[in-house]
């Protein structure tokens, strides 16, 4: 083999051209209209957890009530529905979708990649700007006569359009142009995203060199890009039929003795094109997730992730596969049965690879230098949230079990554990990780501490009795109970416990936000790379990384990002772009 | 077979570049996004094709407009064409005359949509009478809204070509313009043919 040495020194210019860098000349244009990705993502963070917190407030109302009916005059069951659609539709999209996309992937990817920048920085600027008004837009249904659409977050005709469900006016209008909106923003975000990971990496970062943080949002996107529009195309027909009196969804219909111009249109074609990006979308949310939770183990456990390339294709397979799974969500929608049997074999199918990748990441730990910080615990605590919400997904991917179960609070447990607490005990970790990074200080140890356990057993205290509701046959979309004969009184005392639980949950999260602002002026100071961690967005010559990312010249990647605990080697990691020369002597 | 995560022995792999595709990113990028509305327009055709099987579905004549419209739409891909040529030649004014020719052509499309529209609206045609008028007014609002979208590159273009950039520097640009606008008259003409056969 050549010298090691010689080779490094000749490496020739990159025939690629770096990303033309727009150097902003104002406080408005470095901050405000900043083409800057990580500014858009601090924006893009920002808002999404704004609205976040409205759906976060809409959730306890909704506990309020289901906790304690007949109690609160003010919740009455037009405004429940409501709350649940808007705590659903803002939960899934406006916070998840966007903080994982537009939040991480905006600071992540040209970093870990050793880009200067995204490839199209002025559309990456329109793109948070669009999404920010698709948030207005929602926020306004609100305000509107009527309030919020409260057709439920999967936004069924005929229901949603008629009268006697809450917001059948303009809170659908709204609900559905914010929609179009955002899918309008977030194909311009997407583009950059997929963009940049094929084309700007810096040299020697090849596909199978980059960190599953990149990929499992670079596999996000491409499934953001190809299944937003049938949600496009489904909210313009719905709004073609509410406003112009089309029938693309809308069937014969007689509504308190009075027939309605609709006539022939099928409710069944929207829950298909809903699905086909619901599906999707659920992976559009999980997949970031799996590649940041590889990521944060991998750190923080000191060792290589456990087969990288298994996981790579794992991540592509899914992604593929969630395509093909869509009608698992309509077995009870009269579709025909064989279909259920098609979808239920390709729904069972999915699970294959997903188990691939928590085999791998317990098989990463193994006989790993686990460092319990609060990254690697909320890394943990996704594991293992992930695994009981899939275990119950499995039952309901199973059409004859759904049945009984569909439309029960079975679900509503089984979604949250995998969309709702799963997801975000990532993000919580991500940005325990990032943190210093962004801004150069450590988040407060205690306060983590405090709000890690408390919505860990927190979230099980609240999903997992539901599971139990569930089975017992509680359905969801149900402002009260009443008089029920088959649910004991027992359930009561258990969804009022439940909603105590989600309050004290729900006050933990503020001392996470406070602990946010706290620390970015008293926090403990990070200095360099705090973690240890070898990828690139902590090998930039400025830590908070400054305007064009890497300095005079773009960084040279020698490695993958796993260098961690090699025989032989210094350090227990060895930075993706430490020269080899730099390396001491090293087992291969 | 060493596996390219793996460094060590200090290769820069194969002294990667880093990119996947010997593309201009902007090329790239339009192919994406050309991706993502094909699946659009992939989606609508697939509703159709589904509504048309119903009982109540009434077919409508189109009215003769449409093929003038259509003939506007591809003498503008043209136009696009002979712009994009000139461009890889050097020549200015062929570039300027194409670009000025598209556009034109392209607005007197969207004009002629609009109009039949209208007379579809005075023959008593709304959205509401029948599925295939509904479908009729769909297609052509996201298709004309698409060429909207379009022609504020084309303008971007064409100022760029009127500020003095010469033509080579204008090349991508008006490559790409040419592209999209291919692209949208092959998902007019489809959709021209599933209107007239249904």
């Amino acid at each position: 083999m050549a010298s090691i040495g010689a080779e490094v020194a000749h490496v020739p210019p990159a025939e690629v051209a770096e990303v033309e860098l727009y150097h902003p000349r104002s406080w408005i244009t470095k901050y405000v209209f900043s083409q800057d990705a990580k500014v858009i993502a601090i924006q893009y963070s920002f808002t999404a957890i704004a609205i976040g917190i409205v759906a976060l407030v809409l959730s306890w109302m909704m506990r309020l009530q289901l906790g304690f009916p007949n109690t609160f005059d003010f919740i009455e069951a037009a405004d429940y529905y409501q709350f649940i659609t808007m705590h659903g539709m803002i939960m899934v999209i406006y916070l998840l979708t966007a903080l994982f996309l537009g939040g991480f992937g905006n600071y992540l990817i040209p970093l870990m990649v050793g880009a200067r920048d995204m490839v199209f920085p002025y559309v990456n600027m329109l793109s948070y700007w669009v999404y920010l008004l698709a948030v207005i837009v929602l926020v306004a249904s609100f305000f509107v006569p009527g309030g919020p659409t409260g057709a439920g977050w999967t936004l069924y005709p005929p229901q949603a359009i008629l009268s006697g469900t809450p917001g059948s006016g303009g809170g659908i209008l709204l609900m559905c142009v914010s929609l179009a909106l955002f899918i309008v923003g977030f194909t311009m975000g997407g583009l950059n995203y997929v963009v940049t990971v094929l084309q700007a990496r810096t040299r020697g970062m090849t596909l199978m060199r980059m960190p599953l943080t990149v990929w499992g949002i670079f596999v996000a996107t491409i499934l953001a890009l190809l299944a937003f529009p049938a949600l496009f195309v489904g909210a313009v027909m719905m709004t073609l039929d509410n406003v112009l009196g089309t029938s693309f969804f809308m069937p014969t219909i007689i509504e308190q003795g009075e027939k309605l111009g609709y006539e022939g249109g099928s409710p069944l074609l929207f829950q298909h094109l809903f699905w086909f990006f619901g599906h999707p979308e659920v992976y559009i949310v999980a997949l970031p997730g799996f590649g940041i939770v590889s990521d944060l183990i991998a750190t923080h456990a000191r060792r290589n992730i456990f087969g990288y390339r298994m996981m790579v294709w794992a991540i592509v397979i899914i992604g593929g596969l969630s395509f093909v799974v869509w009608a698992h969500h309509m077995y009870v929608s009269g579709m025909n049965p064989w279909f259920g049997f098609f979808f239920a074999t390709t729904t069972l199918i999915i699970a294959v690879p997903t188990a691939i990748k928590v085999y791998n990441w317990t098989l990463t730990l193994w006989k790993g230098s686990i460092h319990f910080t609060l990254p690697m615990l909320f890394a943990i605590a996704f594991i293992v949230t992930f695994v009981n919400g899939g275990i119950t997904g499995l039952f309901l991917g199973n059409a004859v079990i759904d049945v009984p179960l569909s439309d029960t609070m079975f679900v509503v447990a089984h979604f949250h554990m995998v969309m709702g607490v799963a997801p975000i005990l990532v993000i919580f970790g991500a940005i325990y990780h990032w943190y210093p990074l962004i801004t150069g200080r450590m988040l407060n140890e205690w306060m983590g501490q405090f709000h890690f356990w408390v919505t860990f057993i927190g979230a099980y205290t609240i999903f997992l009795p539901l599971h139990y509701l569930g089975f017992l046959g509680v359905p969801r979309r149900y402002f009260e109970m009443g008089e029920t004969s088959f649910i004991p009184e027992s359930a009561a005392t258990l969804n009022a416990f439940v909603s105590v639980v989600a309050l004290i949950v729900g006050f933990a999260q503020l001392v996470f936000f406070f602990n946010m602002a706290w620390s970015v002026f008293k926090g403990k100071r990070a200095g360099r790379n705090p973690w240890g961690a070898t990828t690139l967005e902590w090998q930039t010559p400025d830590l908070p990384p400054t305007h064009g990312n890497w300095g005079e010249t773009t960084p040279v990647v020698y490695r993958w990002a796993y260098g961690y605990s090699i025989p032989g080697a210094e350090r227990d990691f060895v930075p993706q772009n430490e020269p080899p020369d730099r390396v001491a002597a090293l087992g291969n | 077979m060493k596996k390219p995560w793996e460094t060590e022995g200090g290769t820069v792999v194969d002294l990667h570049e880093g990119a996947a595709f010997h593309l201009p990113a902007a090329t790239l990028g339009l192919r994406v996004f050309l991706a993502v509305v094909t699946v659009v327009f992939s989606l609508l055709i697939v509703v159709y094709a589904d509504r048309m099987g119903y009982r109540d579905w009434r077919p409508v004549s189109e009215p003769w407009l449409l093929w003038l419209n259509t003939v506007s739409l591809i003498f503008a891909s043209f136009a696009f064409e002979w712009a994009r040529i000139s461009a890889c030649r050097g020549q200015i004014d062929g570039v300027k005359l194409g670009l000025l020719a598209a556009g034109g052509l392209t607005f007197a499309f969207l004009a002629g949509q609009i109009v039949v529209s209208q007379q579809l609206v005075a023959l008593g045609y709304f959205a509401a009478t029948n599925p295939a008028v509904a479908f009729f007014y769909l297609f052509a609002a996201i298709h004309g809204l698409h060429l909207v979208g379009g022609l504020v590159a084309w303008g971007r273009t064409t100022a760029k070509v009127r500020r003095g950039i010469g033509p080579i520097q204008v090349r991508l640009s008006v490559e790409l313009c040419a592209v999209y606008w291919h692209f949208l008259l092959l998902v007019w003409l489809i959709l021209f043919c599933l209107l007239l056969l249904t």
